[in-house]
């Protein structure tokens, strides 16, 4: 009977993985990953859907970096995706620049922004700071959606598919596992990041914002930072939109992505890696769900199909309310709990 | 010149509604801390109620709008009861994530009644146009600018004689001392969303009046942000000031500079404010050193 986690070494309580069942889980879910799209038969809509996972996570994670760890509070997540999507796209489609170059561009490139915007957080916190990022949401679509000589305006951007020699790489099979590995990299830089000085600075300017300026943390540098970081995998979300849907329109980056992403990350678990791969998980999966259940049921009532949006809309208003109310921590909580309960078994109470 | 008139009546009249719209954002922000972004929501169920009453059932437009004013009352009773008072001490996201969750299903719900597609209103205020200093304004335009300066006028009155209003500063103020002293916190919040709500929809049929009724009225709820910043979120004059400043600048704006300016430029401002004024023209002055 385990009555607890005890570490004998420094070596092991800095570990990543600090216990065998956390090495094995991490295992499994990486089989899993590995052998989902051969488990569904390559049929494209599971794989289709394991991919929207893929890249939704890797943005919920760069958003989580902001939110979650450093606590600043941003609307602005659409507008920086957008910056990540086009800058890939114009790089691709005007200039010929390969594919794969285009996506550490345009996540350094949405850095740059992310942080020009992350300058208001010198002065302002909670409230205002989301009302800052809100306005720069807007700025930033409108410039995209004005400045037609480089973003075409509202007209789609439609981008050249990426090859690999003369292999066409985004089917959804192949780019499978572009998304994945990117989204594991993603995951482990982002958990390193935690375990260094400068992710230990974003936990405490989170926690208290006074108390880390006096032990020496460079608030607002490190804000920048923050804003910076998690800009820079946001870009890389939207640069691989770009690139597996070979069309970027600006219709695809409003306020509602910006609000999309803050419902997986709070629903998820805030400031965590698994919270937001669970939040990218469920908020792509709950509509999917919708849509298929309203399809099976369109015998019984043929009204259904033009239920499914406004059941969609409300069924994601419900789900955060009812998170926010009920599970504020998220997910990530319950599968805590669940762990927990396991952990005890058969005496947990 | 003539420009230039038409130009300050269409602004003054859009800055009006704004303000309006305005007011009961400030008005929960002052009682109870919460950033409303479901109140371009209310403002859009404002002028659906009023939709289906007059034309709908067909009532006559007076009763029509006092159905619509207890409609907006027991739709913000029921905000503040379901959604709002379990978030007490929790985080600012989790308020703000809150009500834009409420937006999202007020906004379905709208949609799974009414469907999205615009509806025409049958205009109980006429919109003839009348003449003013060689510039032509619809009537509706006037009616709007008359009927805001009645509403506010009418909170004035409401925050300095009224027992609830001095109980709704007491709570702003703040709670503690409210509640020792015999005032009832949850009661105050409840006026207050009930009263935001209120002045949504008032301001909901005025918009519906001049523009039709449809989802997009739920634009409004982004627009106030500007408005409210450059006021100060939590001053009653400062929201009327800024919604006139507000709806100038934009018609001068689309005016003058044209090319679709006029859509963000409110925006411009509102970072530039809140980069060297944060508290707005007349929000009270937080001072915090880090």
């Amino acid at each position: 009977m385990i009555s607890g986690t005890f570490h004998t070494s420094y070596r092991s309580d800095m570990a990543l993985r600090r216990t065998w069942l956390e090495r094995l889980r991490l295992g499994l879910f990486i089989a899993f990953v590995l052998a989902f799209p051969f488990l569904v038969g390559k049929k494209p809509y599971p794989i289709f859907l394991m991919n929207q996972i893929g890249i939704a996570t890797i943005g919920a994670i760069g958003l989580n970096i902001l939110v979650g760890y450093t606590g600043q509070i941003s609307l602005g997540q659409g507008a920086f995706m957008a910056v990540g999507a086009y800058t890939a796209g114009i790089l691709t489609a005007r200039f010929g620049v390969p594919w794969w170059l285009t996506i550490p561009i345009a996540a350094l490139v949405t850095a740059a922004i992310g942080a020009v915007f992350g300058i208001p957080s010198l002065r302002l916190k909670g409230l205002y700071l989301a009302i800052a990022t809100l306005a720069a949401q807007e700025i930033i679509i409108w410039v995209v959606t004005h400045w037609e000589a480089v973003t075409g305006g509202v007209d789609a951007l439609v981008v050249p598919p990426p090859m690999l020699g003369s292999l066409r790489m985004n089917t959804d099979f192949r780019f499978y596992w572009i998304i994945w590995a990117l989204a594991g990299v993603t995951a482990l830089l982002t958990a390193n990041l935690f375990r260094t000085r400068y992710g230990r600075a974003f936990i405490a300017i989170r926690d208290q914002d006074i108390a880390a300026e006096v032990m020496g943390v460079n608030v607002f540098a490190y804000k920048l930072l923050a804003f910076a970081v998690s800009s820079f995998f946001v870009g890389v979300t939207g640069a691989l939109i770009a690139h597996y849907r070979g069309i970027v329109t600006w219709e695809r980056f409003t306020i509602d992505v910006s609000v999309l992403y803050l419902a997986m990350i709070i629903i998820g678990g805030l400031g965590s890696i698994s919270g937001s791969l669970f939040g990218a998980a469920f908020m792509t999966l709950l509509p999917a769900l919708l849509t298929n259940l309203g399809r099976s049921l369109r015998g019984v009532f043929p009204a259904m199909d033009e239920f499914i949006p406004y059941l969609q809309q409300a069924s994601f208003g419900l789900v955060i309310i009812l998170f926010l109310i009920l599970e504020p921590e998220g997910l990530k909580k319950i599968w805590d709990d669940i762990k927990n309960y396991f952990a005890l078994w058969p005496f947990s109470y | 010149m003539d420009t230039f008139i038409q130009l300050t009546l269409t602004g003054l009249t859009n800055g009006m509604i704004l303000a309006l719209a305005a007011l009961g954002f400030v008005l929960i922000y002052k009682a109870s801390d919460v950033i409303n972004f479901a109140q371009g929501e209310f403002l859009m169920i404002g002028a659906y109620m009023l939709y289906a009453a007059i034309v709908q059932i067909g009532l006559p437009w007076t009763v029509g709008l006092a159905v619509t004013l207890l409609g907006a009352v027991v739709l913000g009773v029921l905000v503040e009861r379901l959604v709002l008072r379990p978030l007490i001490g929790e985080p600012i996201i989790s308020v703000i994530m809150a009500t834009i969750g409420l937006s999202s299903l007020l906004q379905a719900l709208v949609r799974m009644v009414w469907g999205s597609q615009p509806k025409a209103f049958p205009a109980f205020i006429p919109s003839t146009p009348v003449n003013i200093l060689g510039a032509t304004v619809g009537a509706d335009r006037l009616w709007a600018i008359a009927v805001a300066v009645v509403m506010m006028l009418l909170f004035a009155f409401f925050f300095q004689r009224s027992r609830e209003g001095i109980a709704m500063r007491a709570v702003a103020d703040d709670q503690q001392a409210a509640m020792s002293m015999g005032i009832s916190v949850k009661k105050v919040f409840a006026w207050a969303w009930s009263i935001a709500a209120m002045t949504a929809a008032i301001a909901g049929a005025l918009v519906a009046n001049i523009i039709g009724v449809g989802p997009h009225l739920s634009h409004f709820g982004l627009r106030v942000f500007p408005v409210v910043i450059l006021g100060g979120l939590d001053s009653i004059p400062g929201a009327i000031i800024g919604g006139i400043i507000i709806g100038l600048l934009e018609s001068y704006a689309g005016g003058y500079i044209g090319g679709g300016v006029n859509q963000v430029v409110s925006f411009i401002v509102l970072v530039v404010i809140l980069m060297v004024r944060p508290y707005g023209l007349f929000g009270q002055e937080i001072i915090e050193r880090v």
